[in-house]
């Protein structure tokens, strides 16, 4: 009872908390003086925003309007230049599965290895040591150089900026099973494999998990980061172009989208992470 | 001659201790068991027990010696030999029945699933744990959890069953019910096992024998005290048997005192291969333990 109510009355604010900023934010952009002073020839370049006496900033109303706009129309296509938000969010969310998805073929396996093995795991430290600092966006030109193809490129960040996590947690989870489950399995002659998967997947899942949705994470950062870069398709591509048409509406649509598409990823790991726990 | 279905035979363990060297637990061991027999280790805490189980279960291997099962040298861990282990290691993501499924399954690899529940339930249900099978570690009580890890081990029907303190964590009420089933069911099917105890009375109830071990480092086998009292026993009256109060006093005597002593006072004629076997009786009246030792061997 008392934790629902907490629920109710911190819904309550949390809505209070965006009508008091909405209010703000469509006060201070409605409030600015005429652009009377202006240089005519300025006035004209700056077009109708700046002649009008309005501010260049749009307000929570013009936002909201794109957002209907855009949610009535998400997947139409006008050429490169003109596609729906929603057909750039598949773009990058395309782009991040598979990157990911190549990041768990790789890093599970390696990190079983690297976690079950004393040897692999001091052999491949510095490698692993030295590689995980280096901002994923530094590869974008050496992936640029060999792939020879944006997008590809792009998925390659996202699997590069996704294997660390998942790698380290996998090898630590891994290395962290206790000792007497593993015993029960040897005194029951269990082998290797069978152990691997009856023992020792299970008891690391939680942590691997947990290393997937710090992944997830950061590649959905990244992935906005490397569309800017390369162009083309996807939300980050679609933020940029938008800049340059000076359309701030859309920009801070994709920016609201871009965090619920976040969001969203994040609850389907935290969801797996749920599922795969076990209470001690 | 004496059945020697397990065989130690002069087992040594050495671990590197921390500021460089090693050290050694215990030092040129050896006993046996015969098949059918409840054998109890005593000794107290860092004295090597739990590495000599470990040795037994395959899970460890001597420095020196080999402990021999049914004529062959114990190389690894084996379905032959189930573990009740101190901490029940049940695995926390599996249910009751999951957790004996996964021992059946592991020792009848070509039964169906049907049979695996059926079998695992049987034994779930012998350690009265009826109607548990979908429950979690995590919602049992340790006696519980206990009586889990006891079915899982009974239930791939080892030739022997080798025990780390089982009981120890669990409150004495718990701990007399759990001995009290443990007790019966080794009895029906003639069990042979191997336990270790703290208890000096857990031991009189149940084994047929008693290893007592030297402290360590360097322990040793000091003595094998037979257990005076008939094998059909009764917990509540067994401290009515004339023989009751000698060999308590005797195994308390041992763990209070002479398991420091030993070392320093061996006998003449101590031989490691055969150490003293004693049988601790009310009649005659006592005579001092090392005496009754050299009478009995
Ligand atoms: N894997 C190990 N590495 C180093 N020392 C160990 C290891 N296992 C046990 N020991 C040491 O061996 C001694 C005996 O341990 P143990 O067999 O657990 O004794 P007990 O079960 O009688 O209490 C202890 O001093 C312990 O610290
Ligand atoms: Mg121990």
């Amino acid at each position: 009872m008392w934790s629902r109510s907490i629920g109710v009355k911190a819904g309550i604010v949390s809505i209070a908390i965006l009508l008091v900023l909405g209010l703000a934010w469509h006060l201070a952009v409605a409030g600015r003086s005429p652009t009377q002073t202006m240089d005519p020839e300025y006035a004209k370049l700056m077009g109708q925003t700046a002649t009008q006496g309005k501010s260049a900033m749009p307000g929570p109303i013009d936002v909201l309007a794109t957002i209907w706009k855009h949610v009535n129309a998400p997947f139409y296509d006008r050429g490169p230049n003109d596609k729906g938000i929603g057909i750039q969010l598949a773009y990058s969310i395309g782009r991040v599965a598979i990157g990911y998805l190549a990041a768990i073929v790789v890093a599970l396996p390696l990190g079983f290895l690297i976690g079950m093995s004393p040897l692999m795991n001091r052999a491949l430290d510095p490698f692993i040591q030295v590689m995980k600092p280096v901002s994923p966006l530094a590869w974008m030109p050496l992936a640029l150089y060999t792939i020879k193809d944006a997008s590809l490129s792009s998925i390659f960040v996202i699997f590069i900026c996704s294997v660390w996590p998942m790698l380290i947690n996998t090898a630590f989870g891994v290395m962290s099973v206790r000792k007497e489950w593993i015993n029960v399995a040897r005194t029951l002659e269990v082998d290797t494999l069978r152990r691997a998967f009856t023992v020792i997947l299970p008891a690391a899942a939680p942590t691997i998990v947990t290393g997937m949705r710090i992944s997830i994470g950061i590649a959905w950062l990244v992935i906005v980061a490397a569309e800017m870069l390369v162009g083309g398709t996807g939300i980050g591509y679609f933020v940029w172009n938008e800049w340059n048409n000076l359309s701030i509406t859309n920009v801070i649509t994709s920016i609201l989208v871009i965090g619920l598409v976040g969001m969203l990823l994040d609850q389907a790991l935290a969801y797996l992470g749920r599922a795969v726990s076990f209470p001690e | 001659m004496e059945k020697r279905f397990i065989s130690v035979e002069g087992i040594s363990r050495r671990f590197e201790a921390p500021g460089g060297g090693s050290t050694t637990v215990f030092e040129d061991v050896w006993f046996r068991i015969a098949k059918g027999e409840f054998v109890c280790m005593i000794g107290h805490s860092g004295c090597g027990k739990t590495t000599v189980l470990n040795i037994l279960a395959g899970l460890d291997l001597p420095d020196q010696g080999t402990a021999i099962v049914d004529g062959k040298a114990i190389e690894g861990p084996s379905l032959d030999r189930a573990v009740i282990f101190q901490s029940h290691a049940l695995l926390p993501w599996r249910t009751v029945l999951g957790n004996v499924a996964y021992a059946v399954s592991s020792r009848w690899r070509g039964w169906g699933k049907a049979k695996i529940d059926a079998h695992a339930t049987r034994f779930i249900e012998k350690v009265g744990l009826k109607g548990a099978d979908a429950k979690r570690p995590a919602q049992l009580s340790g006696g519980m959890k206990q009586r889990v890890g006891i079915a899982r081990a009974l239930s791939i029907e080892p030739k022997i069953l080798l025990m780390d303190e089982p009981f120890s964590a669990l409150d004495a009420l718990t701990r007399g019910t759990l001995q009290d089933e443990v007790r019966r069911i080794c009895l029906e099917t003639g069990q042979t096992v191997f336990m270790i105890t703290h208890d000096v009375d857990e031991a009189i109830y149940l084994a047929d024998k008693i290893i007592l071990m030297t402290n360590g480092p360097e322990a040793m086998v000091a003595e094998i005290v037979e257990n005076p009292l008939p094998k059909e026993r009764d917990r509540n009256q067994i401290h009515r048997h004339p023989s009751f109060y000698a060999i308590r006093n005797h195994l308390i005597d041992f763990l209070i005192t002479r398991s420091k002593t030993f070392k320093d006072e061996i006998p003449a004629d101590y031989d490691r291969r055969q150490p003293p076997v004693v049988r601790p009786q009310a009649h005659p009246p006592p005579v001092p333990p090392t005496e009754a030792g050299r009478k009995a061997a």
